[in-house]
């Protein structure tokens, strides 16, 4: 293996990753290495913090003992049983909208970018309302009404935005008409619904990780373990298209193959969240940004954006959880004013400038 | 590079045949049949709108012609994989975005895209042709900073750079000296001519002024209406009436005292733009 500092100046830390004898390279910043890395850390220490903290408070010691299989019966239920899916989940969840939200900023070379922006959100509240109004279904119904109703939404604004081609700005002012068409109709379907139902459908729309369990881990580890690596694969010609089309054509990128593809990868993974936990805003409009301005990247980076949603999802967690207990907070709550505060201190940015 | 360059001259590697090329239902030429000889310089002129660009694009595959074909080494160009008309073929379109907060040197390493493969994304070779393709176009010395820091005339050397990372023997350039001042479309013609004439790349520019053309071109072709007027060495065939009937523009034609090609010298009283197109 080696490690050696390039010849060339690139104006940032900077170093060439090459093992056995050239078959695998690549070129690495330190910096963002270790600025990612020191957010995933984070991220799982306020997971520690949070299996550690609730009704029964638990000493380091005992959390621990909990996940190498040594602590007492009790204990093991609190830890692994009760606290750990959801405190795993926040984690995942908020590096897959993280992810999500690199790649439609990336897609729009917007800042604002979002899957809220192409109709996913508002389409998936849409599904996920005709289930519990009309159909009065379970949860794994509403799962099935919100992805249908993501998807559906999304797509229909990636066809409405299609001419010959798919430009950012046109996917985003075309997300917001059909967003505000969805949200009348959500108005309208929660007005005509009875009482109680239209308080289940309010709850949801809130985007909770409260009653998650080990099974719901598996499952939305299963899927993301198959989105995950795809989109890291493609992510590299994603990054091409930041030049233009006709650059990136220039350079051998398929350029509509590659928006449509990581346009289904974002939506997939937001999908994902949105379908067991409900929707969770603001995350992966943030997370991106955030990160860029930490590490100092050029553009949005896929890794470091996963690395500041965890750390997002699971610090709104433990405050939902923490803030006003023993209430529990829909962490999608909490997430929406973390997002307002982005917002506040964007705006006072932008302002200053 | 190539030892029987004469055999090369002959079949030239990138040729359009019988052609018609627009956009939707809107065609820009019809039956166009070019040739880029081998190592030219080859200009590209005529006035707006007579297709120009829309030929270096077909010529770049990123307009797929309606009917004719573009040969690339003799094969139809859209039979290629993008990536294996990347390593063959590089082109700077008009409009290119740099990254918000990319550096020169990054910038550069984004033309290596199409050597590189999943496992292998900074090979040596990598390392080397950044470092060349920044020395040619001397921005090596500024490597380091960022893109929206440069000056127009630098950032445009740097989008050469990328280009010439790609390390692609053919070089197209859309309206290269646009945005640039007089002394920087210069630097950037002198460049152009010392990669086509010291590396041997086959180099296939539009450029809107015609005494630039005839200065720096080795193959210069005239369009109008989607139509090659005359084609050939600029001595050859740039002369006063060849210039009115490309451009309407009634002029005189002389020596350049200092490169010895035509100069064209424009005469007021041309064309009113509103008869040319009523004509």
């Amino acid at each position: 293996m080696s490690l050696s500092a390039p010849g060339i100046d690139f104006g940032q830390p900077s170093a060439a990753l090459r093992l056995w004898g050239g078959r695998l390279s690549a070129r690495v910043n330190p910096r963002v290495l270790a600025m990612a890395a020191l957010l995933a850390l984070g991220a799982v220490a306020i997971g520690l913090v949070t299996l550690a903290s609730g009704e029964f408070q638990l000493s380091p010691g005992e959390v621990a003992g909990a996940l190498l299989g040594q602590a007492t019966a009790k204990v093991h239920m609190v830890v692994v049983e009760w606290r750990l899916p959801r405190t795993s989940l926040a984690l995942i969840m908020g590096a897959a909208l993280g992810m999500s939200g690199a790649i439609f900023q990336s897609l729009t070379r917007n800042p604002l970018g979002s899957p809220d922006v192409i109709g996913f959100d508002s389409g998936a509240y849409t599904g996920a309302l005709l289930v519990i109004i009309v159909l009065h279904g379970n949860f794994y119904g509403i799962a099935a009404g919100a992805l249908a109703g993501g998807i559906l939404s999304a797509a229909i604004v990636y066809i409405l935005a299609w001419r010959g081609g798919v430009q950012g700005f046109r996917l985003i002012i075309v997300g917001i008409g059909v967003s505000a068409m969805l949200t009348a109709l959500n108005s309208y379907l929660l007005i005509k619904a009875d009482l109680k139902v239209a308080m289940t459908a309010a709850v949801w729309s809130a985007g909770s990780l409260n009653g998650m369990t080990l099974e719901r881990l598996g499952q939305v580890s299963a899927v993301l373990g198959i989105i995950v690596p795809l989109t890291l694969l493609l992510g590299r010609a994603m990054r091409q298209l930041e030049l233009g089309d006709d650059a990136a054509r220039a350079l051998g990128v398929n350029v509509e193959r590659t928006r449509f593809g990581m346009t289904v990868l974002g939506v997939a993974l937001t999908a994902t969240v949105t379908a067991a936990a409900g929707p969770i805003t603001f995350v992966a409009l943030a997370a991106p940004q955030i990160a860029r301005r930490l590490c100092g990247t050029s553009g949005v980076a896929l890794l470091p954006a996963a690395a500041t949603g965890a750390l997002l999802l699971a610090g709104a967690d433990y405050l939902a959880q923490r803030a006003f207990a023993p209430t529990q907070l829909p962490v999608g709550i909490v997430t929406v004013c973390i997002g307002g505060l982005y917002f506040a201190w964007l705006l006072m940015r932008e302002a200053r400038r | 590079m190539n030892q029987h360059s004469s055999i090369v001259a002959a079949t030239p590697r990138l040729s359009v045949r019988n052609a018609t090329i627009g956009y939707d239902r809107h065609v820009v030429a019809r039956a166009l049949d070019v040739d880029i000889p081998e190592r030219s310089f080859t200009v590209i002129v005529g006035p707006n709108a007579c297709g120009k660009s829309t030929l270096l694009r077909a010529l770049s595959r990123l307009l797929k012609p309606a009917a004719g074909e573009v040969l690339l080494d003799g094969r139809a160009i859209q039979t290629y994989r993008a990536r294996e008309i990347a390593q063959r073929l590089g082109l700077l379109p008009q409009t290119s975005i740099a990254p918000d907060g990319i550096t020169v040197a990054d910038l550069v390493a984004r033309g290596r895209y199409p050597h590189q493969k999943l496992l292998q994304q900074w090979s040596r070779e990598d390392e080397q042709a950044v470092a060349d393709a920044m020395a040619a176009t001397r921005v090596d010395r500024f490597s380091g900073r960022l893109v929206d820091e440069l000056s127009g005339g630098q950032r445009q050397r740097v989008w050469v750079a990328m280009v010439l990372a790609q390390q692609t023997p053919i070089l197209l350039l859309d309206e290269p000296t646009t945005f640039l001042d007089i002394a920087h479309q210069i630097e950037l013609l002198d460049l152009l001519r010392d990669l086509n004439r010291a590396r041997g790349h086959t180099v296939v520019a539009v450029l809107h002024d015609l005494n630039h053309a005839c200065r720096y071109a080795s193959h210069l072709i005239a369009m109008r209406d989607g139509v090659v007027v005359a084609e050939g060495r600029p001595a050859d065939i740039v002369t006063a009436a060849l210039v009115e009937s490309v451009f309407g523009l009634p002029c005189t034609v002389i020596d350049d005292p200092v490169s010895h090609t035509p100069l064209v010298i424009p005469q007021s009283g041309g064309l009113h733009p509103f008869e040319e197109t009523a004509s």
